[in-house]
Parts: C-alpha cells; sequence; structure tokens
C-alpha cells in the first residue's frame, strides 16, 4: 500500500474525530440557542476568544472522553508495538494489518514502533481525569484555608501565610524530585500526606452545610451523617492501598485503588497549587470582609463560617472561576513537566509530558513522536487561558 | 523603612532556615540512606552490614543533630575505631587534633559530591557560572521585548494591535518550556526537516556561547516568562493610560507619542518591575527544564544529576542557592517596591 499525503491524513483524522465535531457541533447549538438564560456561561458566547478557548478545551473533553468511556477515535492500542514501524513518518501504512484492524499509522510511529496518534489521544483521557480533579482539591485546599486566615486574621493568618510561602519559595521541580521518587513512596510520606490533603474536602463539605443549616438540626443531621457516610468511604477507600504503608481497610470494603504513581503524582500537583490559591482566597476574603452585607451578617448574628462561606465565597466566584481555569492549564503543564523528568507515572504511560520525553531523544532526526503531544498539550492550555481571559472579560462587564 | 527591612530579613532566614530542614529531612530518610550505603559500599551488603556502615559513618545520629552539624552549629561526629579516629571533619590531611570541631555551611564546608567526586561548593561555583549566563541572556532578551509588547499593547486599549498582541502574550504563557523548546528543535534545528539555522543543542555554548548555539535555549525559557511580563504591563499602561494627567496632557495637544514616552510609561513600569523580580521562581524551572532539554550542564542540569542520583550534599547545595535566590529577589522585589511607589514610601 501506498504511505498517504498529508491531504489524506488530514481528511482521515477529521474521520476518526468524528464523535467528537458531532458533540461539539450539539453543545454549541444548545448553548446558543440557550445563551440568554445561562448566565455568565452563557455570555462567554458573545466573547469571540472566549468561544475559542471553549471549543479547544472541549474538543480535548470529549476527545478523552470518547477514548476513556466509549473507545473510540483511537486507531490502534497506545502500548502495543507493530513490525517494522519504528519511528516510521506519518501516513505509512502497516505492514501487515489485522482483518478489520486500521491500516495505517496516521501520525507515524515512534521510537518503540507504537502508534503517535492513538497515544496522543489515549494521553487526553490520563490528562482529563487527573488535572480539573486536582485542581479542584487544590481549590478545596486553598479555600478552606484561605478563607479564615483571611476573614479572622491575627497569628492564623501569618502562620497559615508563612507556610504558603514557605511551599512557594521552593523550585517545584526540586520539590517533585524529592517527592516523587519510589525511596520517598517507599517511606509512605505521599499517602501520609494524601491522608492529611484528601480530608478537605469533607471538611469544607461538613462545614458549608452545618453552617447553613445549623438552625434546622434534624435536617442537619441526616445530610451530615449521610454526606460523611458516603464520601467518609470514598476517602478511606482513597487513601487505602494495600501497596502504601496506609493500608488499613480490608478488601472487601476497599472500593477501588489508584494505579500506581498516579496517587502520588495528584498529590503532589495538589501540594504545589493550593498556596497560591490560598492566597487568592486570603486576599479577595480581605476585600470582601470590609462591605456592608458582611457587616450586616454579623449583626445578624451569624456564626463566622456562615459569613465566610455563605456570604464572602459566593462572592469571590469571578475571579475565582477565571483562576480555576487558568489553574487547571497551569497543572496539566505541571503534569507534563513531571512526565519529561520520567517521575511518577509509568514510563510506558501514554500521558503526554512522558511522551514528549521519550520523543526527544531523537528529536533533530525524527521529530514527529516529540511534536504531536507537544502540539496537543499547547492547544489545550493554550484554550484553557483563552477561556479564562474571554470569562474575565465577560464578568468584569456587568 | 529599617525596621521593616529587619523584620523581611528575619523572615528570610526563618524561611531559608525551613525549606533547607525541609530538604535535608527528605534527602536523609532511611530509603536514601541505605542506597547510599550501598553506593559507597557494595551493592550486595546485608541489613546489618548497612546498619553498620551507617553507625560508621554519623548517620545513626537523630535528624536534627545531623542538621546541625551540616549547618555548623553542632560539633562535627568523631568515631574512635581504636587504630584511628574518623569524623565529620577530618578528611583529607587533616587528623582529629588538628580538624575544626565544626564543619558546616557556615564554615564554608558544602561537604562532597558523591557523583562528580568534587567539593560541592566547587560544583555549585561552576555550574552557577554557566547558569547565570544563561540568566543574563535570558533577561536582556525577555524583558525589553515583554515590556515593548505590554507597551504596544496598553497604549490603546482594545486596538487590534492590542487584541493581536494581547493573543501573542497568551499563547506564550501557554506554551511551557519543554512543549516550545522541542517545537523550536524541530523547527529551527532538526536535520531531517526542518530550517537548519541553529543547533539543537547547547554543549557546546557551555565555553563558547555563539549566536548559533546559545539563542534556542535563550529563546525558550525568555518565551514562556514573557507573555506574563507583557500581559502585566499591558494592565498597569491601560490603567495609566486612562487617569486623569494623561487627559490633561491630551487636552494640552501634547502628541500621542509624547504623552506615552514622557507621561505614561515611568509610571507604567512600576507594577512590572515586582513582577520581573517575582518571575524568577519560575525561570528557575524553565533553567532546569532548558538546561536538560539542551544538554547545557548549568544548576538545573546538575540538580537533575543530583537527584536522579540521590547525591544528598550537592542537592543541599543547589536547594540551598536556589532557595536563596529566590527569597533575595523576593526581598528585592519588596523594596524596590515601595521605593518605586511613592504612596507607600512616604507613609
Amino acid at each position: 500500500m501506498e504511505p498517504l499525503s498529508w491531504g489524506q491524513i488530514a481528511l482521515q483524522l477529521v474521520i476518526r474525530f468524528i464523535p467528537v465535531w458531532v458533540a461539539l457541533i450539539v453543545t454549541f447549538t444548545l448553548s446558543i440557542a440557550y445563551k440568554r438564560k445561562l448566565g455568565l456561561y452563557g455570555k462567554l458566547f458573545d466573547n469571540t476568544i472566549g468561544m475559542v478557548g471553549f471549543v479547544l478545551v472541549m474538543f480535548w473533553v470529549y476527545t478523552a472522553l470518547a477514548v476513556g468511556v466509549f473507545d473510540m477515535i483511537m486507531t490502534h492500542d497506545p502500548l502495543s508495538t507493530a513490525l517494522g514501524m519504528k519511528n516510521e513518518p506519518p501516513g505509512t501504512p502497516l505492514r501487515s494489518p489485522d482483518e478489520g484492524e486500521f491500516a495505517y499509522y496516521l501520525l507515524g510511529g515512534d521510537t518503540l514502533a507504537r502508534d503517535v496518534f492513538s497515544r496522543m489521544v489515549a494521553g487526553a483521557w490520563v490528562v482529563i481525569r487527573i488535572a480539573p480533579l486536582a485542581t479542584l482539591f487544590a481549590f478545596m485546599v486553598g479555600i478552606t484555608l484561605g478563607l479564615p486566615a483571611g476573614y479572622f486574621g491575627g497569628k492564623l493568618d501569618s502562620a497559615l501565610s508563612f507556610l504558603a510561602n514557605l511551599i512557594l519559595a521552593f523550585p517545584v521541580i526540586l520539590l517533585f524530585y524529592l517527592l516523587v521518587t519510589p525511596e520517598m513512596v517507599q517511606t509512605g510520606i505521599p499517602s501520609y500526606m494524601a491522608v492529611v490533603l484528601f480530608l478537605f474536602p469533607i471538611i469544607f463539605l461538613a462545614v458549608l452545610i452545618n453552617s447553613r443549616y445549623r438552625t434546622q438540626p434534624p435536617k442537619r443531621n441526616v445530610m451530615l451523617a449521610l454526606l460523611i457516610l458516603v464520601l467518609g468511604w470514598v476517602y478511606l477507600s482513597l487513601i487505602s492501598d494495600p501497596e502504601t504503608r496506609v493500608a488499613f481497610l480490608p478488601p472487601w470494603l476497599d472500593l477501588f485503588n489508584i494505579p500506581g504513581g498516579i496517587l502520588v503524582v495528584f498529590v503532589s500537583v495538589v501540594f504545589v497549587n493550593a498556596p497560591t490559591v490560598f492566597r487568592i482566597v486570603r486576599g479577595l476574603t480581605l476585600d470582601i470582609k470590609t462591605r456592608d452585607y458582611v457587616a450586616a451578617a454579623q449583626t445578624r448574628g451569624e456564626g463566622a463560617w456562615y459569613i465566610m462561606l455563605w456570604e464572602i465565597l459566593p462572592n469571590t466566584r469571578g475571579p475565582l472561576i477565571v483562576d480555576f481555569c487558568l489553574r487547571i492549564g497551569y497543572t496539566t503543564i505541571l503534569l507534563g513537566t513531571l512526565g519529561f523528568f520520567g517521575l511518577g507515572l509509568p514510563p510506558e504511560s501514554p500521558d503526554w509530558g512522558t511522551t514528549i520525553n521519550q520523543g526527544r531523544k531523537l528529536l533533530s532526526i525524527y521529530p514527529h513522536p516529540a511534536i504531536v503531544p507537544a502540539v496537543a498539550l499547547l492547544s489545550m492550555v493554550l484554550g484553557l487561558n483563552l477561556l479564562a481571559d474571554g470569562l474575565r472579560e465577560e464578568s468584569l462587564k456587568d | 523603612m529599617l525596621l521593616f527591612l529587619l523584620r523581611r530579613i528575619g523572615v528570610m532566614i526563618l524561611t531559608a532556615l525551613c525549606l533547607s530542614f525541609i530538604v535535608f529531612f527528605l534527602t536523609n530518610l532511611p530509603p536514601n540512606l541505605e542506597k547510599i550505603a550501598k553506593y559507597e559500599g557494595n551493592a550486595r551488603m546485608s541489613d546489618e552490614e548497612v546498619a553498620g556502615w551507617l553507625e560508621n559513618n554519623g548517620f545513626n545520629q537523630p535528624t536534627l543533630v545531623r542538621y546541625g552539624e551540616w549547618l555548623g552549629v553542632v560539633p562535627g561526629w568523631t568515631n574512635d575505631r581504636g587504630d584511628r579516629i574518623t569524623g565529620r571533619c577530618i578528611t583529607g590531611d587533616l587528623t582529629a587534633q588538628t580538624a575544626p570541631a565544626r564543619c558546616g555551611i557556615l564554615q564554608g564546608h558544602w561537604g562532597e559530591s558523591r557523583v562528580f567526586r568534587d567539593d560541592v561548593s566547587n560544583i555549585v561555583a561552576v555550574r552557577l557560572w554557566m547558569t547565570g549566563k544563561l540568566m543574563l541572556w535570558v533577561m536582556l532578551l525577555m524583558v525589553p521585548a515583554a515590556l515593548i509588547i505590554g507597551v504596544l499593547a496598553g497604549m490603546r486599549e482594545g486596538s487590534k494591535t492590542d487584541r493581536t498582541l494581547s493573543t501573542v502574550s497568551i499563547a506564550t504563557t501557554a506554551t511551557p518550556e519543554y512543549v516550545s523548546g522541542v517545537i523550536l528543535i524541530a523547527v529551527f534545528a532538526s536535520s531531517a526537516v526542518g530550517l537548519k539555522w541553529f543547533k539543537g543543542t547547547a554543549t557546546s555554548a557551555m565555553d563558547n556561547a555563539t549566536f548559533e548555539n546559545f539563542f534556542l535555549p535563550v529563546l525558550t525559557i525568555s518565551l514562556y516568562g514573557m507573555g506574563y511580563i507583557a500581559r502585566m504591563t499591558r494592565a498597569s499602561m491601560a490603567e495609566v493610560m486612562t487617569a486623569q494627567y494623561i487627559r490633561t496632557a491630551r487636552l494640552k495637544g501634547v502628541s500621542f507619542r509624547n504623552i506615552v514616552l514622557k507621561h505614561a510609561l515611568r509610571n507604567a513600569l512600576i507594577a512590572p518591575f515586582t513582577v520581573i523580580m517575582l518571575q524568577f521562581p519560575w525561570l528557575l524551572n524553565g533553567v532546569v527544564v532548558v538546561e536538560t532539554l539542551f544538554n547545557y550542564k548549568g544548576l538545573g542540569w546538575a540538580l537533575v544529576q543530583a537527584a536522579g542520583n540521590n547525591d544528598i550534599d550537592l542537592l543541599l547545595g543547589i536547594s540551598v542557592v536556589s532557595v536563596l535566590v529566590v527569597l533575595v529577589t523576593q526581598l528585592i522585589s519588596d523594596i524596590g517596591y515601595v521605593y518605586l511607589n511613592p504612596r507607600i514610601r512616604i507613609s
């Protein structure tokens, strides 16, 4: 068979991504049709830059879902190799394709003769699973600590700010190298950090509910009990892993185990991001606590946590949403950095950083194995940045 | 002002102590020490032999005491083996009588690198010089370019120039070094498809930096930081351009060129100054990535080697240097901000 020309490659790529195009078109038609009823999200569609960013982000989200959940788009298994496809240029046909197998390596083969295209889309699934969730956890930690630091001030503020600055003064890569090594995993320090860091979402939600329904004890008790039972179980199965030091749940109670290395990567990314979120939330709280509605709530006799979580926090949402988008991008960059130095994730993992790291060794002779994931990562982070910029512009308008 | 300075320096020293202790603690955990024992002794040592080796070499003391020794505030360990006395400070020609009691970084003893078999202070000095050279060129390229982009974008907010330049700066902040480096090498240095204008490695730039072998690494680091500084400059320029005195100048009939250069620029550059200073921690990350990617053997490259091989003394030395760089630039940024901003300086 003849190798594909560049036009044919582009055409094949468009065809492979059909599920994503359909999903994007549906999302956009629905959103534009109802944009006046959708608040800030709807306003995004008045902003060209924001819309471009949204397209890029949703492209990768849908790609990840299609690959991870429905097993579409991918042409080959991201881990399996094919005979004679080592470092072959894009569009090379397979030597002896099996019955029903896609006959080409659309974007070429890498140094181990795996399909670059399939690895790239499979990498999207890895990134989309870790980055937003890690950012969310960092926000929970940052908010739970930043609100009281800004609201109460004093010694608490000084102590927490000192800790945050301590972590921020660390060069990130040094921290990664110290935390994400097999020896460190052996000592169990990342697992203990996970025990502490993953507790914050539960604390956050429990306090959130408690402060709201404090005056209706029956309702509150039911909600709190449910929350702590469900989240507590998830929390315990999350941190308990038979391969680490923290393993106490019997297997029949353990809902799931996080595969090797991902928990450590997750924890270190949350750990690096949380202090910045803390500083942002603290700054916003300092600003907002002087407002009249806070004084009114204080006069009404509301509790401190009610004021923080139900008066101050909702009013910080604009800057926080914008920062959330930016921070997912930054987390993606951090994940890539970890992969680039071969830390944490297993070496055959298809995530973009690891793939770039493997491709860079032969970069000047065979650029395609490194360029493809690099462009993928670039487009996703760019999308998040543009989206954040659009959101910022729209939220400042009113 | 003096009190402010003293307090800042006090906090800085406390931070440096805490950070170096954290690094010390993390690098001296039992599995790491076991690895060192097997590296120095032999790989098939039994657990008892490892424990014996650690005891003979002063590794069995409490971490806090050993941190004190490393810092140079606690006397170094000595070990009487009957025929001779070994100890932390007894190295080279020194004997138990002539050796100083304390030897830590306060006395200038940074320890010895186990990988490079050389004094850490020598390695750090050489590598720091290499990285300094890289950073100097990065600053020379990044700061003027970022300021020009920011000022051009901010002087007419909302114009076409503004939109284009803002998008460009967003794009550069969204491109981490390992992505832009890979793309730049593929485009400008690849022997297969590229333009072959530059070299894809900067190893030769260590002795003899030329435009050909040094431009790509410098550009790679600059691009990532540039967008951020440019956006800050743009925001601060746009704010200044709406100020009353600019309107007055405009109504007086001053030309737009003069308004920008003589009235707006000076006030618009206060905020970017702090931002540039606070960029240093980020630049350090970039340096590690770029030095690895371009095989330029500076401090970042040494950090990767030290961390990958569990070279405790070297890792500690590099951490101390990089943490100090970060803290000192933060201090300069604080002082500079107070000094440049009359509203804070006078109150």
